[in-house]
């Protein structure tokens, strides 16, 4: 493996000039014409010569005990060629991604109100749902546990699994908290929040195909975030050595964290060995809400010191994430919030814990920011909160504590590229402000809160201005091995010179297959460059989440092209009818386990983003409508600047939805709007105008000296709204998404009082 | 039961439907047509928007058998349109798309509302366009690829 | 399953006589969703949508008839000017799509509380016409509703048609949703001035069991409002407006808002919309 190379190399001698669409330019995505027309082949579009159809019998209660399971009736049905159970697993009886404790087929015991509990293969998809309906399966229902501030008394009852219900408990101790003392200040805020659980909300479901092949292994195509984990998981489960199980990504619909766990993947592999026939498993939508982990609620406690003057002296926060009933990636999700609660602040003094819990609500995992969106709300409402306690602009408070190149993190550790907070907050408030367009009596639904369902012409209606700016830790931290393995090969037909890049990176939409063309293409002075499709055929790529594959695929391919440059000085001039290959693994600068204090050189990168919200709140009604966000990232090198400017906005409109109204509503451990009809996210009429800002500072350990820059626009969005509607109103909000009903004071309305 | 229905300019015949079968299912896994998504099926997302008719529909909310006799256009059968060329080039062009499952039913909604109403203001764009979700963009560059579309197609 | 579709309007009433348990299906914006998440399974199902006069809406002589297929597009398009609450309702509905497909029968024929058409009938005193082998019978549309997705129809009846006089006076129709667009009402509110009769008439959605009518709230203001003079609003007037409005609902708390604010949202909305009306009036 070649030593990871620490300063972008120059391109090839010679040819930079020469490419169209190579890095810097906004080239056009390989697939868009694909996708524009309709015959993209996304993972729910897959079709093969007699077919089964897979359906899944899931557990209705959030806790029970499996007592009995009679899949007669449905192995009776006509058209039906297997119903399985967990006595059908061939392998490894449990999955994860940091600790197997999640059963394929329910174990006995259900933990969470939608655990698959048997599957059928049917020649149609409703003859498969009429099976899965007639399986009879009894439960003694159990007490769930639904309360995450119960879960971290290590002593809490139920315990879902047998190690207790903490998953991890991180502490995070900085200053005179290190040592043990305590830290006063002269101006104190504490609070509370709370964060609902938010859904990722893919548009393409889960879904895949899964074909016996000859070799008695398994060809699975499937749309996912990490190819090479998935197909280690499915074939522990299957019993099988991984060459046996070839996965290769199917398209993918969206993800955002949502496909890092496995849905139906071993599922429909099961199926497909059990009958000997390719079988597809297509999520509805409602079961698509119980097929993948969600983000993790939180409850924030935040106390927040500082000096008359303004200056930030200490930080304790106490925060609470749910993980519900399985691991999936609570750990690195407590990291994430521990390690960043303070946010892009510089605090002398912090003291973090943070513990992420198992209970019987529905498993949570990744989601676009894991862990960095829940605090960003805490520490940002403080922020505001400590500005409005000082008598101070919340812009100029932040800037004056803003963190920079140079500061030193929670952890401890140094950040050595830049971090530029303080000039992001800069930029976001001195953006013009949007006009009020509104005339004396002229007005359009569409533009006021409520929109055309026509319940304000202007009355009540208050505008807002809000802030908000975050902090995210780009790749895998805390010692993980972290890398990406890039083949890449160089020809020559009929006198042009072509590429063809192989990697097991996911394009999940955000356009990496354009940049990695765009790399091959600065790096080896050619224009024809191909992306073959993603599978296990070649080394891991590691996960398509925490913002990392620009810059470890990315790398991965720089390198693969460096070392094809090794060989051929001058890739245009190879000869008709040679190849050359090169296979790298590429490494970031390793990273390092934090100890019993938090401490360690724990993240590779972190990237920064702020927004400026300016909203229009019904003050009657409660209702709002953003009329315009303002962003500005440093993403260190905008590789495609369209993309980058598509990522913030996409991420600003996820911001928004938490914001405002997206929650997977959990009672009792039940979901109870597991539909588009209820779980609302932004529509075109939600969204406002935006206006974007790209820094482009360099991180000299980068390639390129890119940042990842997935994520930080979905962590800055939240707080930013949540602002300008408390600028609007007054009201406290403490909790997200925000509803009308905590915008107004509703004690003196009497829902009994009748006449 | 069968269901004969012109699909596309051409009319086609389908046996063996389940009587409460979708056209999106009819379409996607009969004929061989995905390029209509099932991101939904509850009418919510606009992934499947098809012409019946003429008319814009969600195919995952008509059953088959109300299909029958009837003209669809789907999404493929926009191929050789002018107006839809323009939308799928300024879609492309505008980085309007991301993971492009919305993509297709866009390309067929804004291809009605630019029929309807060849130079929309952003606000018409907004209300034509409020039913068919994307979780990737934002918005902002789609509402860009349709401006631009419109300012092509009437030149 | 079965697949019933009969092509004319006597062949309908036929099969439904002889398949009571049929579903009926017209745009399918509510009945293919329940089919496609697996919530029912009716033993047959009636599509209409093959019955061709059913798609029409005409004057007959001073009442409005719409057809049971008339889609709310059509009604936003065509009958923004007779039936204005109506129409600005329709476009609250779903999305384009919905609305190309979806119809104003079908929304009474699922009777949800939280239909959005319900208020503006209500507000409107719309009749509903249903037919049967057995005759026809008018049904007001306040006596429709029998409770949740409920209504008081036998099972071999079938909506004919909506019938309804044109608008003599303004009309409003407001909802409260979380979301710009696309959403189910949390509560929502019909009002019609009926200048002629100097009556004003209302109608609530998604706060009750059932849409209803706030009588109160239309007795009261209806004596109080200065017909004649098209004098201004008292203040006064609009708010107790909108308190006999909400007090005559009966919300309860659930996943899209709860009770206290549908309460208060109706009283605002009430007060809003009864203020707009008259101003319209006033202006003739």
């Amino acid at each position: 493996m070649p030593a990871p190379s620490t300063s972008p190399a120059p391109p090839a001698a010679g040819t930079s000039t020469r490419v169209t669409g190579g890095v810097g330019e906004s080239a056009r995505r390989p697939d868009g014409a694909l996708k524009v027309t309709g015959e993209f082949a996304y993972s729910s579009d897959l079709w093969a010569d007699d077919m089964l159809w897979g359906a899944t019998l899931r557990s209705p209660h959030p806790h029970a005990r499996l007592t009995g399971l009679d899949i007669g009736p449905a192995v009776a049905m006509p058209g039906v060629y297997a119903v399985l159970t967990h006595d059908d697993v061939p392998g490894r009886t449990v999955y994860g991604l940091e600790r197997a404790d999640q059963p394929v087929l329910c174990d006995g015991i259900a933990r969470y109100h939608g655990e698959p509990v048997a599957i059928v293969a049917a020649d149609h998809p409703e003859t498969a749902r009429r099976a899965a309906s007639r399986i009879v399966a009894e439960y003694d229902v159990l007490e769930p546990l639904t309360d995450p501030r119960r879960a971290i008394d290590p002593a809490s009852a139920p315990r879902v699994h047998p190690t207790g219900n903490v998953v991890r408990h991180l502490a995070v101790r900085k200053g005179d908290f290190e040592t043990g003392l305590d830290v006063a200040a002269e101006v104190t805020v504490t609070g509370e929040y709370e964060v609902g659980m938010q859904d990722q909300a893919f548009l393409g479901p889960e879904s895949g195909l899964a074909v016996p092949a000859e070799d008695g292994g398994v060809d699975l195509f499937v749309a996912t975030q990490w190819l090479h984990v998935d197909r280690d998981q499915v074939a522990a489960c299957l019993g099988m050595p991984p060459e046996r199980v070839r996965l290769t990504l199917g398209g993918v619909g969206g993800a955002f964290g949502a496909r890092e766990d496995l849905s139906m993947q071993i599922h429909a592999c099961m199926l497909a060995l059990h009958t000997g026939r390719p079988v597809k498993m297509v999520y509805s939508r409602e079961e698509s809400f119980f097929g993948h982990v969600h983000r993790h609620p939180a409850v924030l406690r935040y106390e927040h010191g500082a000096s008359r003057d303004g200056l930030l002296r200490y930080v304790k926060a106490e925060i609470v994430l749910d993980g519900g009933a399985y691991m999936s990636s609570t750990p690195a999700v407590v990291a994430n919030a521990a390690t960043l609660g303070v946010g892009p602040y510089d605090v002398p003094h912090v003291s973090v814990d943070c513990w992420g819990v198992y209970t019987n609500n529905p498993p949570c995992g990744a989601m676009r920011g894991f862990g960095a969106v829940q605090a960003a709300f805490g520490y940002e409402s403080q922020m505001d909160r400590m500005a409005a306690e000082l008598g101070l602009d919340p812009v100029e408070f932040r800037i004056r504590n803003a963190m920079s190149e140079g500061s030193t993190m929670p952890t401890g550790q140094a950040v050595d590229s830049p971090a530029p907070v303080a000039e992001l907050l800069k930029r976001v408030s001195s953006v013009p402000l949007p006009p009020r367009e509104r005339g004396d009596d002229g007005y359009d639904l569409r533009e006021l809160p409520g929109g055309v369902s026509n319940t304000t012409h202007g009355e009540g209606v208050v505008r807002g201005v809000g802030y908000g700016v975050g902090i995210k830790n780009v790749c895998f931290s805390e010692g993980f091995d972290d890398y990406s393995t890039a083949r890449v090969r160089l020809e020559t037909v009929d006198g042009r010179p072509v590429a063809s890049v192989h990697t097991a990176a996911a394009e999940v939409g955000q356009g990496l297959v354009t940049l990695l063309v765009q790399i091959a293409r600065t790096e080896l002075g050619i224009d024809e460059v191909t992306i073959l499709p993603a599978d296990t055929e070649v080394g891991s790529a590691g996960s398509t989440s925490a913002s990392r594959q620009s810059y470890v695929t990315g790398g991965a391919v720089r390198a693969a092209c460096e070392a094809i440059r090794e060989r051929v000085p001058d890739p245009a001039s190879l000869p008709d009818g040679e190849v050359v290959e090169e296979t790298v693994e590429w490494r970031h600068r390793p990273t390092s386990p934090l100890n019993e204090h938090g401490q360690g050189n724990a993240h590779v990168q972190y990237a920064f983003a702020a927004h400026r919200a300016v909203v229009d709140v019904d003050t009657e009604l409660g209702l709002v409508k953003v009329v315009e966000l303002a962003t500005a990232q440093d993403v260190g090198k905008a590789m495609n600047p369209d993309a980058v400017v598509g990522q913030i906005n996409g991420g600003s409109a996820q911001g928004l939805g938490l914001a405002l109204m997206e929650e997977v509503q959990v009672s009792g451990g039940r979901i109870g709007n597991p539909s588009f009809t209820d779980y609302l996210i932004p529509t075109i009429l939600d969204m406002p105008p935006t206006r974007v800002d790209i820094l482009e500072l360099a991180d000299p350990e980068a390639p390129y000296g890119l940042r990842g820059v997935g994520e930080p626009p979905a962590i800055s969005s939240t707080p930013a709204i949540v602002a300008a509607v408390r600028a609007a109103t007054g009201a406290a909000l403490t909790r997200i998404p925000i509803r009308p009903e905590h915008i107004l004071d509703l004690s003196g309305v009497s829902e009994g009082e009748r006449t | 039961m069968r269901v004969s229905v012109t699909v596309n300019g051409t009319q086609r015949q389908v046996d063996d439907v389940w009587e409460g079968e979708s056209l999106l299912y009819v379409l996607r896994e009969r004929m061989g047509l995905p390029g209509s998504k099932n991101a939904c099926e509850q009418g919510e997302c606009g992934s499947c928007t098809v012409y019946l008719d003429g008319v814009s529909v969600c195919a995952c909310l008509v059953a088959a058998g109300q299909a029958a006799g009837r003209d669809v256009r789907t999404v493929e059968g926009l191929a050789a349109d002018d107006g839809a060329h323009a939308l799928r080039e300024a879609f492309v062009e505008a980085g309007a798309v991301q993971c492009g499952f919305c993509t297709p039913g866009l390309i067929v909604a804004a291809h009605d509302l630019l029929e309807r109403v060849p130079r929309p203001d952003d606000a018409e764009i907004r209300e034509a366009l409020a039913g068919n979700l994307c979780r990737c963009t934002g918005y902002e560059q789609i509402l860009d690829a349709v401006r631009r579309a419109a300012e092509r197609t009437v030149g | 399953m079965e697949f019933l579709r009969p092509r004319t309007w006597n062949e309908a009433v036929a099969v439904k006589a002889a398949h009571p348990e049929a579903l009926a299906l017209a745009g399918g914006t509510d009945v293919m969703v329940e089919l496609n998440f697996d919530r029912t399974r009716p033993a047959s199902l009636l599509d209409l949508t093959g019955v061709d006069d059913l798609a029409h809406w005409a004057l007959d002589g001073d009442v409005l008839r719409l057809g049971a297929g008339v889609t709310y597009s059509r009604v936003v398009d065509e009958l923004g000017f007779a039936l204005p609450g109506l129409a600005t309702a329709s476009r609250t509905v779903g999305s384009p799509q919905i609305r190309n497909r979806g119809t104003i029968a079908g929304n009474l024929g699922s009777a949800s509380p939280a239909g959005d058409a319900h208020p503006a009938l209500l507000a409107a005193g719309a009749e509903v016409e249903v037919e049967s082998v057995r005759g026809v019978r008018h049904v007001p549309v306040a006596e429709f509703f029998a409770g949740p997705k409920r209504h008081v129809l036998e099972p071999d009846e079938l909506i004919k048609a909506i019938l309804v006089r044109p608008a003599s006076g303004p009309q409003e129709f407001a909802k409260i949703g979380t979301r710009n667009a696309m959403v189910i009402a949390v509560c929502s509110f019909g009002l019609a001035l009926h200048p002629h009769a100097r009556r004003v008439g209302t109608g609530i959605g998604s706060a009750a069991a059932t849409p209803r009518r706030a009588l109160d709230a239309e007795r009261f203001v209806s004596e109080e409002l200065d017909w004649q003079g098209r004098g201004p609003l008292p203040d006064g007037v609009a708010r107790r407006f909108g308190e006999l409005v909400a007090h005559a609902a009966e919300p309860i708390d659930d996943g899209r808002g709860t009770a206290r604010y549908r309460v208060h949202a109706l009283a605002v909305m009430a007060r809003r919309t009864l203020g707009w009306a008259w101003a319209a009036y006033r202006k003739g």
